[in-house]
């Protein structure tokens, strides 16, 4: 055969495949395009029941008394818990991720507005409803904090009774009863010698406000407890099935092996369903107590105001530089607003998350970053909405802040990112806030992305429009957004990350079938991702044997192995990592038993894409599905049978995804109406499984991003009152609202990762949210606006009109 | 609660049911028909995830008694595949142009698209994007669910219409 014949016949086996690079449809599409997923509430088993919850109408309120004897009364009603039903049994507070804790039903006073009070069971999800309504409690309303800046107030009123004395708590002292902790890193000194001494300072306290990650489908759990048998199932939308297996475990004292904890289909969590929630909790006390599976299903009023808000980031955030635009020191301090319990989801070392990635592409000789986390009387949470822990409050300050410098230098704001990249020789990077940054090509990205997007033509055009409005020939603004984000995802390696002392590695399971086929299984848990799809492209090019063949399974955490789950763009780096080093134990078996089979030594052999060939005789070869058939009935002498492995994979490092993002926005300065006329958005996520998917991954998280900057935001008045929680004020943006995405992309693969992959879900959410606001800031730039917070909707654009007097 | 006697189709099937009078046809389909395909997001009539298709229009479920069904034809996900068990061309397009993540909007957008290419069988972008402006998707950006409507459009015009919603 010509080489060139060979080629194309590898290239045809290859591509059979679908492996890694192929944009494979996705498996996952079969079943729910014709309305089959499996969801939770789908779920009816026999005897079920319903609970629903009796919720607090105050922010802040001394419960008096709590009356169920009418909703007791009420046909169909089986029971109403309280926290004295709780209190016996230990579980009325139970322990939240971040090391509070957090009540499960509010015992002598409730401290956020939609607060569980009391879980009513019945028979049906009507009468549950109807019976919540017939639970009285009397309230003494008490004074309220809702600003975070004045939780630490000396007069403030104490929330937190119930540990009101201790000042030592899970991440060092507190300074007042509703301080929850303090964390610093860096350097202090010498950023503040930088500082005094610095030749251009800015500061500016940027706001990355509170909102909420709002699947489509609500937290919903069952709970079906076999008295007999003295086992537990629950499933539930868990983002993280085994460690929510090991947290009931652990409050319930049912031993973990008699819990099994099953994550059927999710619809959509984007953080929200990584934590544990007092429905869960209260589903599983109400199948103890009846023996009947309770089912619990959260409304959407009940999503947007009590499970895992986001953000709610304060930050006052200063860069020193030269006169020329050369960073010298960063110094940030925040005050994080956590609600009325720390629910924070994080790795338990790092109660600020991954906030330290805050000097983000930019070569930071020093800097300083310390967070104050507050109580209020809010609702709880504090998760990674669609990024890593809070990485998108990092990004957001960095990249607002290097606009407001630029601005103070007359500097371009892509010109003054060039200037400050962390060059591509300095790679691996050691940040001034301790991390160190596996790969990047920043020069590169940024380059590529003005060039597609004609940035230089941009800035004269908007030069012209700037024109144009001051002389009264329009009423209409351009802005030009630009955002270059580092994330750091993957987490992570077990030297610093944990969750309640479990390491945050991940895993996977391969078992080869004598057939070739092949299930493997994780202890991520996909939402949406397309794990189904990618996972099997993973092991396609790994074991050579077609996706099709392939199938994964997550979610049941009796047959997959432990893992921390899904969340902070971990899947790939960790569970795609271990799926691709458990592959490659496979291929190294099958290595042997191939040279069995072809009577040579095993380093007589090469991998070529489906099979082992001996060196130099192509046309003698075998493939892995011969291989596999030979694994239960050929092997070499003392070999064992079979065909599997499991890998435990402890990540040497996170991963560091990046990408520069270009927006350009139209904004009429009598409306507000501010209208995305277009959005660059270049990734790089390393080697890239499914291109199709990737994509698809961007176009959601600038979606979501859009929506965060845009408009979306949980609110509350200044007594509690949380203000939007439903789909009628909080928004989501429409097919009619949603701008157009371009995509692009470059490839730096990391060095650590066995396939060189980093993670994509969340950058697009992480860069997209600085980029709209930039856009935003820098439309209104040339009329001395200062810095405009998020979110930028048209009432509050208009207002900025307003204080600028504009239209008169 | 007083019951009411229904009699309607779903999916070309006949159903007769004693329905309480706040029943909701999202739950009636759900949970007394066991076709979970029609989902509840939002509970107020804003994200579309209970679409069906009643009487020849996209209706919100969520915002229906079961007793208004009384009389009525009704296609749910579960009805809208060819006979012979293959993808309609809605659901192909979804499919193959990556028009869906996590799947929970999915049938009630399938529904939704299939209904507005029978009132509008040639749609611009524009008129796509305001068709389907009823329902609401957290994971996809809008983007390839327009792909997919105007992929079943186009592959629409070569087959007969009644295909993509029968």
């Amino acid at each position: 055969m010509s080489v060139q014949t060979v080629e194309s016949e590898r290239a045809a086996r290859a591509e059979k495949l679908e492996g890694l690079g192929c944009k494979r449809k996705r498996v996952e599409d079969i079943r729910f395009t014709q309305g089959r997923g499996n969801y939770v509430d789908d779920l009816k088993l026999p005897a079920m029941v319903f609970g629903d919850f009796v919720r607090s109408p105050h922010a802040h309120a001394r419960i008096l008394r709590i009356d169920a004897s009418r909703a007791k009364a009420l046909p169909g009603v089986l029971a109403v818990l309280t926290a004295a039903d709780l209190k016996p049994l230990g579980l009325h507070y139970m322990p939240t991720l971040a090391g509070d804790v957090q009540a499960v039903l509010a015992e002598d006073k409730v401290l956020f507005q939609n607060q569980e009070v009391a879980f009513v069971i019945a028979e049906d999800r009507y009468v549950a409803a109807d019976a919540a309504e017939l639970v009285e409690v009397d309230y003494e309303p008490l004074a309220c904090i809702v600003d975070p800046f004045k939780s630490l107030d000396p007069d403030a009123p104490v929330l937190r009774e119930d540990i009101k004395d201790k000042m030592e708590a899970a991440h060092g002292p507190r300074k007042h009863p509703n301080h929850i902790f303090e964390w610093s890193v860096g350097d202090k000194q010498a950023t503040d010698e930088a500082f005094e001494k610095a030749e251009v300072t800015i500061k500016e306290l940027i706001v990355d406000h509170r909102t909420h990650p709002a699947p489509l489908e609500t937290c919903q759990c069952v709970a079906s407890m076999d008295k007999i048998k003295g086992e537990l199932t629950l499933w539930g939308t868990f983002q993280a099935p085994h460690v929510i297996r090991t947290v009931v475990s652990l409050i319930s004292g049912l031993p973990e092996h008699k819990i099994h904890v099953i994550a059927p289909d999710i619809g959509g969590g984007f953080g929200n369903k990584v934590g544990a929630y007092s429905g869960y909790v209260c589903s599983v006390v109400g199948s103890i107590v009846l023996g009947r599976p309770v089912k619990w299903v959260e409304d959407r009023m009940e999503n947007l105001s009590t499970t895992s808000f986001a953000r709610d980031y304060h930050m006052t955030t200063e860069l020193a530089a030269t006169g020329d635009g050369r960073l010298t020191a960063m110094r940030v301090h925040v005050i994080a607003d956590h609600g009325a319990f720390d629910a924070c989801a994080a790795p338990t070392k790092f109660p600020a998350g991954f906030f330290n990635i805050c000097t983000g592409s930019y070569d930071i000789p020093t800097a300083f970053c310390s967070v104050d986390g507050v109580y209020t009387n809010k609702a709880t949470g504090g998760v990674a909405y669609r990024c890593s822990f809070r990485v998108t409050e990092a990004a957001f300050a960095i990249e607002r802040a290097m606009d407001v410098l630029a601005q103070k230098l007359a500097m371009d704001p892509v010109e003054l990112r060039m200037k400050n990249f962390i060059r591509p020789e300095q790679f691996p990077y050691q940040s001034a806030l301790g991390w160190e940054y596996d790969s990047g090509d920043y020069h590169t990205a940024m380059r590529k992305a003005a060039a597609a997007v004609g940035y230089e033509k941009l800035r004269a055009e908007q030069k012209e429009k700037r024109d144009a409005f001051l002389r009264g020939e329009t009423r209409e603004i351009m802005g030009i957004g630009v955002s270059f984000f580092t994330e750091i995802v993957g987490a992570g390696p077990s030297k610093n990350c944990d969750i309640l002392g479990i390491a945050m590695f991940d895993s996977a399971e391969i078992r080869v079938h004598p057939t070739g086929a092949v299930i493997a299984r994780m202890g991520t848990k996909s939402q949406g991702q397309g794990h189904e799809t990618t996972y099997a492209q993973i092991i396609a090019t790994e074991l050579g044997i077609p996706a099709d063949n392939i199938m994964i399974e997550e979610g049941d955490t009796d047959t997959a192995p432990y893992g921390l789950g899904t969340y902070g763009s971990r899947s790939t780096p960790t569970a795609g990592a271990a799926t691709a080093v458990a592959a490659r134990k496979i291929r190294q078996k099958a290595q042997m038993i191939a040279a069995h089979m072809l009577e040579v030594h095993e380093g007589d052999l090469e991998w070529d894409i489906d099979r082992f060939r001996v060196k130099g005789l192509p046309e003698k070869f075998k493939t892995m599905k011969d291989i596999a058939w030979a694994a239960y009935h050929d092997l070499p002498p003392n070999m064992e049978p079979g065909l599997e492995a499991v890998n435990y994979y402890d990540p040497p490092n996170m991963t560091f995804p990046f990408g520069a993002y270009i927006c350009v926005m139209d904004i009429d300065v009598d409306t507000g109406v501010a209208k995305v006329r277009r959005f660059y958005a270049l990734d790089d996520c390393g080697t890239r499984i499914n291109p199709m998917i990737i994509e698809g991954q961007i176009h959601g998280g600038l979606t979501e991003a859009f929506a965060c900057a845009m408009g979306q935001e949980i609110r509350y008045d200044e007594h509690g009152n949380v203000l939007g929680a439903s789909f009628m004020d909080f928004f989501l943006p429409t097919a009619v609202e949603t701008p157009v995405w371009e995509t692009d992309y470059t490839v730096t693969p990391s060095p650590h990762h066995p396939i060189g992959a980093k993670g994509v879900g969340e950058s697009p959410h992480v860069g997209g949210a600085p980029c709209f606001s930039n856009a935003v800031n820098d439309a209104y730039a040339f009329l001395n606006a200062g810095h405009i917070q998020m979110p930028h909707d048209a009432w509050r654009l208009w207002q900025v009109g307003e204080r600028l007097g504009l239209h008169h | 609660m007083s019951n009411h006697h229904i009699a309607l189709a779903v999916n070309g099937k006949p159903v007769e049911a004693d329905v309480e009078s706040r029943l909701l046809l999202v739950h009636f389909l759900r949970e007394q028909l066991n076709l979970t395909g029609t989902h509840i997001g939002c509970d107020t009539g804003h994200c579309g995830a209970c679409t069906v298709d009643m009487n020849d229009m996209s209706i919100k479920s969520c915002m229906c008694f079961a007793v208004q069904a009384d009389g009525a034809q009704i296609t749910t996900i579960e009805g809208i595949a060819h006979a012979d068990g293959t993808l309609s061309a809605v659901q192909e397009g979804f499919r193959l142009m990556h028009g869906l993540q996590c799947g929970y909007c999915t049938p009630g957008m399938i529904l939704r698209a299939a209904r507005l290419l029978m009132e509008n069988p040639d749609p611009t972008e524009e008129e796509i994007r305001q068709g389907v402006s009823g329902n609401l998707c957290r994971c996809t950006g809008y983007m390839n669910i327009v792909k997919a409507i105007q992929y079943a459009a186009a592959k629409l015009h070569e087959t007969p219409l009644v295909e993509a919603a029968q």
